[in-house]
């Protein structure tokens, strides 16, 4: 059986950022990916989707967007050619067309099972992805027959949608998105609002990643944020990529003729109900985006910074007087149900005890408490920016150096064997 | 006179609330509550309801004593008027959980709070309650809450406080969203 120090698992952004992290240290390592480099990025989403972070925040350990487009925004293929070519520079010793199909410790480090054969690590990275598997409430089961379902993973655009109305599930990036592609298709579109993180595409005329980049946001910590739940359950910022730089808060949408409703909460009887709190999530999100511009002009004055703009603010969401608290599935206005409701990884073949009772992973900046097992990709991992592909390189050289000093007190030692951490 | 700075206190015990919250990651279990009331009639449109007990923290749980309300119909209703009505201790319980939530966030973001008064107005129109109109919900049309709040902090960080208590509320979640509800005979 091949045996290698540190196995990687996944060879999209995050995967690829250790390896070339674990090079930097001389660490020997495979990645082992399920298809191709960049897998997800190059299959698994809607035609149209864009990254939503401009091409030059696309920074990797050693590589960078080098095009012609700096401001622009990628699609979702050319990223995965962009990870593609990342893979090719710093020569990543991936094994393509490799599932891992169990990992469980053995004999003081672990053992990978692939469907080409199985390998011994003493160390691992999970990096196979946070959006691996589309999260759909359970109240799908209540939606009446006739009514078509598909999460953003099953369709690539509006042309597979029946005609009809669409309810879009959800307002982050990826509903927002979808919710206004879908109405430009000539559909009637609902948009069901929960909590949602409001922000300008650009501010003092320039990308709001940009300032937040600048002023150091995207690289505040997990260990300093006040509440780590919630910034770890945060929906992504309300952005898409686009050449005009659409802003596409809830009133854009509004103003284009999508109807907004409130969470949706329940379906009884074939009826939809939505929640009557949206006004009260739409004051939190503008409040929560006037916070974060005045954090960015105290920041830009503190910098003897001078954008091109003076300070801006955004007039506050329109919401309906009565947006509808119920709706009648049945009724025909609606064929077509898009949950946009989030993402989760997919950590099914993972035989190692580090999940929670709902079955998420534990972990402590992407440090399991099995030693040498570690974890990429999730949302504020360690810092804002670690669902961006720009907070890999950041993760990834932390994570290699604690990998690092694991490897050095095994090598001395200094570990306990594994069958006494367990339970 | 020497100035010095005083804590905020609104008299919300903040640290307990979030080692409440540390626990429940330990011991999910103790975070299952029932709440409890019982309710007799008295005669025409009165009743009398008592709370005295609830299930929380892994247990029974008494409050200091047994407490009653008292509800009725005005009398412009050919009642007797014992009490408010129902539909206004909806208002009482959404006014006094929001009102609660301010003080605790408040207390949390360490804003001092001086006066917190909050006016609420619920709209109804009586055809569905009596039935003569069935495109007519006998709930609410609409709940409006105004706050009034002197507070040491801008009115952006009291407008959060505000927003932040709707967040949390468990009655405002009451209201704003469905809730499976049965009845039976014992």
């Amino acid at each position: 059986m091949p045996k290698v120090t540190t196995v990687v698992i996944g060879a999209g952004h995050c995967g690829l950022a250790m390896s070339r992290c674990l090079a930097d240290r001389s660490i020997d390592h495979v990645v082992l990916e399920r298809g191709e480099v960049a897998n997800s990025w190059r299959t698994q989403w809607w035609d149209s989707l864009r990254l939503l972070t401009p091409n030059w925040l696309t920074r990797l350990p050693g590589y960078c967007y080098q095009g012609e487009a700096p401001d622009g925004y990628l699609t979702a293929r050319e990223a995965g050619q962009l990870v593609a070519d990342y893979a090719r520079v710093i020569a990543a010793p991936v094994r393509t067309h490799t599932t891992v199909t169990s990992l469980r410790p053995d004999d003081g480090g672990y053992l990978a099972h692939t469907d080409q054969g199985s390998w011994q690590a003493q160390a691992v990275v999970l990096a196979s992805g946070a959006c691996a598997i589309a999260r759909v409430p359970a109240l799908y089961k209540k939606v009446p027959a006739g009514i078509s379902m598909l999460t953003p993973m099953d369709c690539r655009n509006p042309g597979q949608l029946s005609g009809g109305g669409v309810l879009v599930v959800g307002a982050s990036a990826t509903g927002i998105q979808i919710a206004d592609e879908v109405h430009r298709s000539g559909r009637a579109v609902t948009l069901a609002v929960g909590e949602h993180v409001r922000l300008p595409r650009s501010y003092r005329g320039l990308d709001i990643l940009w300032w937040m980049d600048a002023a150091g946001v995207l690289d505040e910590r997990y260990d300093e944020v006040p509440d780590l739940v919630r910034a770890r359950n945060l929906p992504s910022m309300q952005l898409v990529g686009s050449s005009e730089r659409m802003t596409m808060d809830l009133n854009a949408l509004s103003e284009r003729g999508i109807r907004l409703a409130g969470r949706l909460t329940g379906v009884t009887d074939g009826h939809a109900q939505f929640s009557g709190s949206l006004p009260n999530l739409c004051a939190l999100a503008d409040l929560k985006l006037g916070r974060l511009l005045d954090n960015l002009d105290a920041w830009a004055a503190s910098a003897g910074f001078e954008g091109a703009w003076p300070p801006q603010r955004f007039p506050p969401t329109e919401v309906p007087s009565f947006p509808p608290l119920g709706l009648d599935l049945r009724g025909g206005e609606i064929r077509t149900i898009i949950w946009a409701t989030g993402f989760r990884p997919d950590l099914s073949w993972l035989d190692v005890p580090v999940l929670n009772r709902k079955g998420q992973i534990v972990h402590d900046g992407g440090v399991t408490a099995w030693p040498g097992l570690y974890i990429m990709g999730l949302p504020f991992l360690r810092r804002r920016k670690s669902s961006l592909i720009d907070g890999a390189a950041a993760d990834a050289r932390d994570l290699t150096a604690h990998l690092a000093g694991y490897l050095r007190l095994r090598a001395t030692g200094g570990l306990p064997p594994r069958n006494t951490c367990q339970t | 006179m020497t100035v010095t700075n005083t804590p905020v206190d609104n008299g919300v015990n903040v640290d307990a609330l979030l080692g409440v919250r540390t626990a429940l990651a330990d011991t999910p279990e103790i975070a299952q509550f029932q709440w409890r009331a019982t309710c007799s009639w008295v005669r025409g449109t009165h009743s009398r309801s008592s709370v005295d007990t609830f299930y929380g923290f892994g247990g029974e749980q008494q409050h200091k004593t047994t407490f009653t309300y008292d509800a009725d119909h005005p009398l412009a209703f050919a009642a007797e008027d014992n009490g408010v009505t129902p539909v206004e201790y909806v208002l009482v319980a959404l006014a006094s959980c929001l009102t609660a939530g301010v003080a605790a966030v408040a207390q949390q973001r360490e804003i001092q709070l001086h006066s917190v008064r909050a006016t609420v107005e619920a709209e109804m129109d009586l055809h569905g309650i009596l039935g003569a109109d069935p495109e007519i919900r006998n709930g609410f049309s609409g709940v409006k809450v105004t706050y009034a709040i002197d507070a040491d902090a801008p009115r952006e960080e009291i407008r959060a406080l505000v927003a932040q208590s709707q967040k949390r509320s468990a009655v405002y979640d009451v209201l704003t969203n469905p809730t499976y509800v049965t009845v039976d005979l014992a």
